[in-house]
């Protein structure tokens, strides 16, 4: 579905995709007391990058509770507190740390439906930011959401609107399977419009065309999805791009992409994850597999340079993948 | 009221039955797995029943445990079917995991049991989560892990009775300390005299006790669900006890001697409790020799079920990832049913 199609007749508000975020964590806590968030510093503090806000202050700590600096007790919990009847929010505060945490999510979080024989649900969601583009060095900007949606038994979205952020946080609580919400945290201060309706949800397993075109499709992710679209803005009139939003990677939306590429016959994928063995590569695999004869040029893929996130300006500036890079790769194919 | 208790005669008479199944049932699992009939690998809970059994005997049916790799004692405590887990053990359909779990994995959520782990250590972070759940719903109810004295190295351990005691949670933390982790002496990998001296960092109780008296251990295990009802937070119990057979069945044991397993052998936890049944006269000699005789054929008759149940359809593999499929498997599964499989 087109972005705009499917805001069309909604009551929407302009809000920041941090604000989007915040309200549909508020709504959901709102509407099932079984809905509870836990993290570091998620509470009185309002959260380090501020997502949670005056959550704590609205709902108390049991619905908004502190844990310690913990990632594998606290995300083991939530999988046992999914197991059990409730429905924990758990937020990284940084994705890099999911590795302390990697073994509660892949060989607990992921395998106890099935390995139990469809036994259990599994509602948790878990909340990560990534990216680079702060300076925070390479522990602290890693985009690692080609892990979870490699694994199998876990759902993984990646919102590049405000719209989509509010609408994936709501879909990931109210699902009754593991699902990872990655936050680009370069974006937070994006301004979108975004509907007020307090069961507007973005389907786990959709695509949103963002920008309709008929000469090459940009699927992109989280902050890319913006800069494409600012690069597509660019081009116009010499250049007619189409931006896709790919919004979920796990369940990914093949049909919408191929449906894409078989009108433009020409692709790029932009994702921030390490160009190698990632995302980009599932994407184009699965496009060729689907729509092979529809391909004009080779597809090309937009992400980081196989590097970790250096520090200083320039270096984290060379690896990170920008508009600059997306056009680069639309200009060498059209 | 829990399934059993130690409270009357009849519930001592049950807890020993109960203690005398799980021997019966690992011993026919060893068997079968020796056999090649079941696959895998099994770690059997020999030696150790009066920690299970004393301490689901404290336990109310709703209450939630966590458990381990040698999980098959724990099970059988808190009340699953032993027909249901042989299934499971035999890989068949029927099985309580329908064949997906084996004997690492089985899992009754409805029985309060919460699987059985193969990860060392991965049980007490979720039962600290489901601890949680029972607080923020505000449920009667405890959640309780067992671990291996192995586990109490690992970092997610501590994370969780952390968690647990800070927090004040409805949680029990049984450390099953059976002499070795693997094939390591417990000296070998920690450096506390008690593995009960680590509840001190957490400001909670922790108590050792003799994991061969099964009063002991459920002694210890009702008042620790008294203080977790109480809202006074976790306890941490190190049963001492002793496995009699390897870590996994297969296990040379060189790391241990045959007069060590004789000394404990000879204060065998059956033994020990039937005598004691009889010298109160609550149990006669012929009676235990009738519930052995019952509990055999209890156990032949799962075996007869487990090898007599359907092996799953290969098609089933691909149920069960999701509680809503995704396009992606329903492809898989579309293609193995129309290809055999053989090209993904």
């Amino acid at each position: 579905m087109t972005a705009q199609a499917e805001l069309d007749g909604q009551e929407t508000e302009t809000m920041t995709v941090r604000e989007a975020i915040r309200q549909g964590l508020r709504e959901e806590l709102e509407r099932d007391e079984d809905v509870f968030i836990m993290g570091e510093d998620v509470g009185a503090f309002g959260g380090v990058l501020e997502v949670t806000g005056n959550l704590y202050e609205e709902f108390g700590g049991e619905q908004v509770r502190d844990t310690p600096i913990a990632e594998a007790g606290y995300v083991g919990a939530a999988v046992g507190a999914a197991a059990t009847g409730t429905r924990p929010v758990a937020e990284l505060m940084f994705s890099d740390f999911m590795g302390v945490s990697m073994e509660q999510i892949m060989n607990q979080m992921a395998k106890m439906r099935y390995m139990f024989g469809g036994k259990t649900e599994m509602p948790v969601t878990i909340r990560a930011t990534e990216g680079g583009g702060m300076g925070a060095a390479s522990q602290h900007s890693g985009t690692v959401h080609t892990w979870i949606a490699h694994f199998p038994g876990l759902k993984a979205v990646a919102p590049g609107t405000a719209a989509s952020a509010k609408g994936l946080t709501k879909a990931a609580i109210r699902s009754d399977d593991p699902v990872f919400v990655f936050e680009n945290k370069m974006i937070y201060e994006q301004k979108g419009e975004v509907p007020t309706d307090e069961d507007y949800i973005t389907p786990i397993g959709e695509a949103s065309v963002e920008r309709e075109g008929a000469d090459v499709t940009v699927v992109a992710t989280q902050r890319l999805v913006g800069e494409s679209l600012s690069v597509a803005e660019d081009l116009s009139g010499d250049v007619s791009v189409e931006v896709i939003d790919a919004q979920s990677l796990y369940p990914l939306d093949t049909e919408t992409i191929v449906e894409s590429l078989q009108k433009t016959g020409r692709m790029v994928v932009a994702d921030e994850s390490p160009v190698s063995y990632g995302t980009h590569a599932e994407i184009i695999a699965r496009t060729q597999e689907e729509a092979f004869f529809s391909l004009d040029a080779p597809i090309q893929r937009v992400g980081t340079p196989d590097t970790h996130m250096p520090f200083s300006t320039p270096l984290e500036q060379e690896v990170l993948p920008d508009g600059e890079g997306v056009q680069n790769a639309i200009e060498k194919i059209v | 009221m829990a399934d059993y208790t130690l409270e009357t005669a009849e519930d001592r008479v049950e807890a020993l039955r109960r203690m005398v199944t799980i021997r019966e049932f690992d011993t026919k699992a060893g068997h079968y797995f020796a056999d090649g009939e079941i696959p895998g690998f099994v770690h059997l809970y020999i030696g150790e029943e009066a920690v299970g059994v004393g301490t689901c005997a404290a336990l109310e049916p709703d209450d939630y445990i966590t458990s381990t790799h040698r999980g098959h004692g724990h099970c059988i405590a808190k009340g699953l079917d032993p027909e249901l887990m042989m299934a499971e053990l035999f890989g068949k359909a029927d099985g309580y995991c329908n064949g997906k779990g084996g004997s690492m994995h089985i899992a009754d959520i409805d029985s309060g049991m919460l699987g059985a782990n193969g990860i060392v250590g991965a049980g007490p972070p979720l039962a600290t989560g489901a601890a949680l759940s029972i607080s923020h719903q505000d449920r009667d109810q405890v959640a309780l892990a067992f671990l291996g004295d192995g586990a109490t190295a690992q970092g997610q351990v501590h994370e969780a009775i952390n968690q647990a005691s800070t927090w004040d949670l409805p949680a029990i933390f049984v450390v099953e300390n059976n002499q070795y982790g693997e094939a390591t002496p417990v000296e070998d990998q920690h450096n506390v005299d008690q593995l009960s001296d680590i509840a001190q960092a957490y400001d909670i109780p922790g108590v050792t006790v003799d994991g061969m008296d099964i009063t002991a251990v459920n002694e210890a295990v009702q008042e620790a669900r008294k203080r977790a009802r109480d809202g006074d937070g976790p306890t941490l119990i190190e049963a001492e006890t002793y496995r009699y057979h390897g870590h996994y069945e297969g296990d040379e044991q060189n790391y241990r001697s045959d007069e060590e397993l004789q000394q404990w052998k000879d204060r065998d936890a059956i033994d020990a409790f039937r005598s004691r049944l009889i010298d109160r006269g609550e149990l006669t000699e012929e009676e235990f020799e009738e519930m052995e005789a019952e509990v055999e054929e209890t156990i032949a008759d799962a075996v007869e079920f487990a090898r007599d149940a359907d092996l799953p359809h290969p098609q089933e593999a691909y149920d069960d990832m999701f509680g809503e499929s995704v396009p992606e498997i329903e492809k898989f599964a579309n293609r193995a049913r129309t290809d055999g499989g053989d090209s993904r």
